[in-house]
């Protein structure tokens, strides 16, 4: 552990002392901070309370390169990975961490691309002086304050008030790990105006055989009266590793639609925070995780409602095959002034063979008395009156099993709007249900 | 207070059982009736008060110090007060050997942090590990008790000899940590069932002892566990023999008494194959203005086709509505079906304490075995409750059932906290949760951090919970038809508890639901 600490240390150290780093004291500023935390906090290991059910302390003994901001020539690999729908949409490519301005397209001129030292040192440094790292409020690891510490290279977005972003905004995050294992950090600080509309649709992908690990922030501050939609699809290689963070601070009545599809990787870990820091908020969580293999899935949720009258619901579903492990952490605070609240949570697996397992733990902590709170969370396996009945209608076992599942994924799939997004996940579950059910 | 007066003056009514039994109704009666007046008359004086602050005003109705001689240890805890507490009890070497290494190893240990509970650090070396009362021959009748520890039970509403001819229940009275009078032994002991003090079946049936105690929670199991090995003082010890039916409730009244004392009982109930006994637990402790720390052990064993059914009402001091005083209670329960088709079931009614940490559990280890938990916690003023379940389920086609319920006021806070863990061997495993919350007052938590690890694809898991308040128009709807707010909050509380209180024997169930309305009467949500 003091090992990993001592080599970032060098890294750190070099960065710190860069030439383009001491120009930008703001970035250097939130940077020291944080390598000051992960050095006292380290790499979470289970006794941290919110890793208990995800050991990432294996990760760290591969060497983990820390990537050059290089150009790879990836164009090929970008090509197979695009998503579809990608004429129209713009697209924001990161590899190994780093945001690449040449890959990426940007179609809509009300969406203010920078990179995150551009917007540290320009206009918008009080903004990111105020909101880079408000995540670390919420998540008290070494993990979170490691990519915060390596802050370069990331992206600043903006969508002006009044505008809504007609094209939605596909970010590939993009790993090469060709010639050595990696450790891509992506960062991002989105800022959604007043009255502003937008549709975020993230995946993440690795090229290469190496163990790579790719610990992703996404801090998003939405605006009153703004629209956020949020698509997570993740369907990376078996031995590529991912946490994966995205924390929305809702400072006005605004609206939020998130949905998380996890159907591969090594170890995947998503934290998603939802602060509902205005009146009136709403937001939808909804989150499917289908899992094979040996990998291993874990969701934490927070939705923190500080003021009163808010809405939040919450459901997530889990099918997991083979070895496959599932976590799902979902924890709802209401604040003592956060009187009228409505907060829903449902979390719903099924396991489909004998060394499957899934730990889950919806946890609520509620401050108020005036408030409508549940959470329920089910395991089991699928109904065998409902295959009877498929079956006694000449159905065999395969598809009717086959159809059980698709169904229960339908309840998620139907929250994903952008119609080629909701063909191209609707067309990966088919392909895994196949592989695993026929 | 006129309801202490009325069961003071108990004694000298007519002990023909009839009356006896109908006064009792009458007395219970009578005390609720006169404190909705008071309240009422309260309510009326305080003006600006919510009537949640009014609730959070009522006083404890059992803080009285009974002054008994106690032989007392020194303050503070090291080998010597170990061998001293060992000594005391004339206890053979096996057992000192035994404190001592629970000791030891409890020197090592670090007070645990994880639960969501707030106080002052326990200055470990500040209490006194052992007071007994003075008592020189074991009685052979209740006559032969100390008057005025017959006093206290009076006050207390269990008077051992109303109670014999009444009810049917045993009771092992342990105040201060030792037994003082055991009734029905002998119609126990004719069905072979021993039932005595922790410290005369040491002496009496050392290989039971030896065979069972700490076979379920091991000495090195938590910190406050250890700490209970090493310096219990007594508690009760209970074995039924194969195919016997305890044809009458077990009971035995905990009390914590001497001041600065900490009172560490250790239960032990092994019930053999094919046999069955409910065991009733109550407390209540006299007001202190400094915190007492409790941290007992209850291990429970049931072999093949063996239920036990245990009831605990827990209404020991809370501390005062700033918060001050009041019992630390940091318990560790825990039972185990060993053997097939056994079945072990909780049920606590918790009402009292500044702190509650208990977290009664079942170990699943016989195939078809069946754990229950059934839970009422009240929290108000400044308690604190971190309280649940755990069950393991290790056999095939192992049950489990979890319904808690917790009800918040004042500023308090109510936690529930529990594990269902199946095991990857625990074929068709089915558990079912349900933890509600009920809080009344805008100052109050309620928290629930159930965790659900499944390692079997047969399992069946179901977890619910929800929170809520009482809704105005619930209050409404009942002052409509002519039921004044407190009785109306009473009703729906009640309500709201009955799933758990169902489960309670008839002989508690009395009492727990007088303790719901004590401690929440006057709440309107």
């Amino acid at each position: 552990m003091n090992n990993i600490i001592e080599n970032y240390k060098e890294h750190f150290d070099r960065l710190q002392s860069s030439p383009t780093s001491n120009a930008m004291s703001v970035l250097a500023a939130v940077r020291q901070n944080a390598f000051n935390a992960f050095s006292k906090m380290g790499i979470p290991t289970a006794r941290h309370e919110e890793w208990k059910y995800t050991r990432i302390g294996s990760l760290f003994n591969a060497e983990l390169q820390f990537p050059a901001n290089l150009l790879p020539s990836i164009e090929a690999e970008l090509e197979a990975i695009r998503l579809p729908g990608y004429e129209q949409a713009n697209e924001l490519v990161f590899v190994n961490g780093y945001f690449n301005s040449s890959l990426s397209r940007i179609r809509s001129a009300e969406l203010i691309t920078l990179t995150m030292e551009e917007a540290a040192a320009g206009e918008y440094k009080d903004f990111v002086l105020r909101y880079l790292g408000d995540s670390s409020r919420y998540l008290k690891d070494g993990i979170n304050a490691l990519n915060t510490a390596f802050t370069q290279g990331g992206v600043f977005l903006h969508v002006k008030k009044g505008q809504a972003i007609e094209h939605p905004v596909y970010i590939y995050n993009i790993t090469d790990a060709r010639t050595a294992a990696i450790l891509a950090q992506p960062r991002s600080l989105v800022h959604i105006g007043e009255n502003a509309q937008v549709q975020l649709v993230e995946t993440y992908s690795t090229i290469g055989i190496a163990d790579s690990f790719t610990n992703q922030v996404m801090e998003v501050v939405m605006e009153k009266d703004s629209l956020v939609e949020y698509y997570k699809i993740q369907n990376d290689a078996s031995h590529a590793s991912l946490v994966s963070t995205t924390h929305f601070l809702q400072t006005g009545k605004s609206y939020l639609h998130t949905v998380t599809i996890s159907l591969n990787g090594a170890i995947v870990r998503n934290n998603l925070n939802v602060i509902l820091e205005a009146e009136h908020c709403e937001a939808h969580l909804y989150g499917l995780y289908f899992q094979g293999g040996k990998s291993h899935i874990d969701n934490h949720t927070i939705v923190d409602n500080v003021k009163p009258n808010c809405f939040s619901n919450e459901l997530y579903k889990g099918i997991l095959n083979n070895e496959a492990s599932g976590v799902f952490n979902g924890k709802i605070f209401v604040r003592p002034q956060a009187q009228k609240t409505n907060a829903y949570q449902s979390n719903k697996n099924v396991l489909l063979s004998d060394a499957a397992s899934v730990n889950t733990k919806p946890q609520l902590e509620i401050f108020a008395d005036d408030v409508k709170c549940s959470h329920g969370c089910t395991v089991g396996q699928l109904d065998e009156e409902a295959l009877f009945y498929l079956r006694s209608r000449g159905i065999s076992e395969k598809i009717a099993r086959f159809l059980m599942i698709r169904a229960f994924a339908a309840d998620i799939l139907e929250h994903i709007k952008p119609a080629p997004i909701h063909a191209y996940v609707e067309q990966l579950i088919s392909e895994r249900l196949e592989f695993h059910i026929l | 207070m006129c309801y202490l007066f009325i069961i003071q003056n108990r004694g000298i009514i007519k002990k023909g059982s009839v009356y006896t039994f109908l006064y009792k109704q009458v007395r219970i009666f009578v005390a609720m009736k006169t404190e909705t007046t008071q309240l009422h008359k309260t309510n009326g004086m305080k003006d600006g008060l919510s009537p949640i602050e009014n609730a959070v005003l009522n006083d404890y109705k059992y803080g009285f110090v009974t002054d008994i001689e106690s032989d007392s240890a020194p303050k503070g805890l090291s080998e010597d007060i170990v061998r001293f507490i060992s000594a005391k009890k004339n206890e053979p070497e096996w057992m000192l050997e035994w404190r001592l290494k629970a000791y030891r190893h409890w020197l090592k240990m670090e007070e645990p942090q994880w639960a969501n509970i707030k106080y002052p650090a326990i200055d470990y070396q500040d209490i006194i590990y052992y007071s007994a009362p003075k008592q020189k021959i074991n009685p052979e009748s209740l006559d032969q008790i100390d008057p005025e520890l017959r006093r206290t039970f009076e006050k207390l509403g269990i008077s051992l000899d109303e109670q014999k001819r009444l009810t049917g229940v045993a009771v092992d009275a342990v105040v201060d940590s030792v037994s003082i009078g055991t009734s029905f032994k002998k119609q126990l002991s004719e069905l072979g069932i021993i039932f005595c003090s922790m410290s005369e079946a040491i002496q009496e049936h050392p290989e039971l002892i030896k065979k069972h105690l700490s076979s379920v929670v091991p000495i090195t199991d938590n910190y406050f566990a250890a700490l209970n090995a090493a310096v219990f003082s007594d508690g009760s010890f209970c074995y039924i023999p194969r195919g016997v039916r305890c044809p009458m409730e077990l009971s035995t009244y905990f009390r914590i008494n001497a001041e600065n004392t900490g009172q560490f009982e250790r239960t032990l109930i092994v019930a053999e194959e094919g046999s069955y006994v409910s065991y009733l637990e109550g407390c209540t402790a006299p007001m202190r203005d400094e915190n007492q720390l409790h941290a007992a052990v209850v291990e429970l064993i049931a072999f093949d086709n063996a239920e036990i059914k245990y009831s605990t009402v827990q209404n020991w001091y809370p501390g005062d509505k700033q918060g001050n005083g009041g019992i630390y209670n940091f318990v560790t329960k825990r039972g185990i079906c060993q053997g097939i088709n056994s079945k072990i079931s909780w049920t606590q009614v918790e009402t009292g304490s500044a702190i509650t940490w208990k977290y009664p559990s079942v170990i699943l280890k016989g195939d078809n075995s069946i754990g229950e938990f059934y839970s009422v916690a009240v929290t108000n003023n400044h308690q604190q409750a971190d309280t649940g379940t755990k069950m393991q389920h290790i056999g095939k086609n192992t049950k489990s059932r979890i319904v808690s319920k917790g009800i918040s006021a004042g500023v308090s806070n109510n936690s529930y906290r529990g594990l269902v863990h199946v095991n990857k061997k625990a074929v068709n495993a089915r558990n079912f949760s349900q933890c509600d919350s009920l809080l009344l007052g805008d100052k109050c938590g309620a928290h629930t951090f159930p965790y659900i690890e499944v390692r079997n694809n047969t399992a069946v898991v179901e977890h619910e919970a929800t929170t809520s308040k009482i809704g105005e128009d619930q209050i409404f709807y009942c002052n409509q038809r002519g039921i004044d707010t407190e009785t109306a909050v009473a009703l729906i509380v009640n309500g709201f508890a009955k799933e758990v209180m169902n489960q309670l024997p008839m002989e508690f169930a009395v009492e727990a639901q007088k303790l719901l309305a004590i401690s929440l009467e006057g709440s309107v949500g």
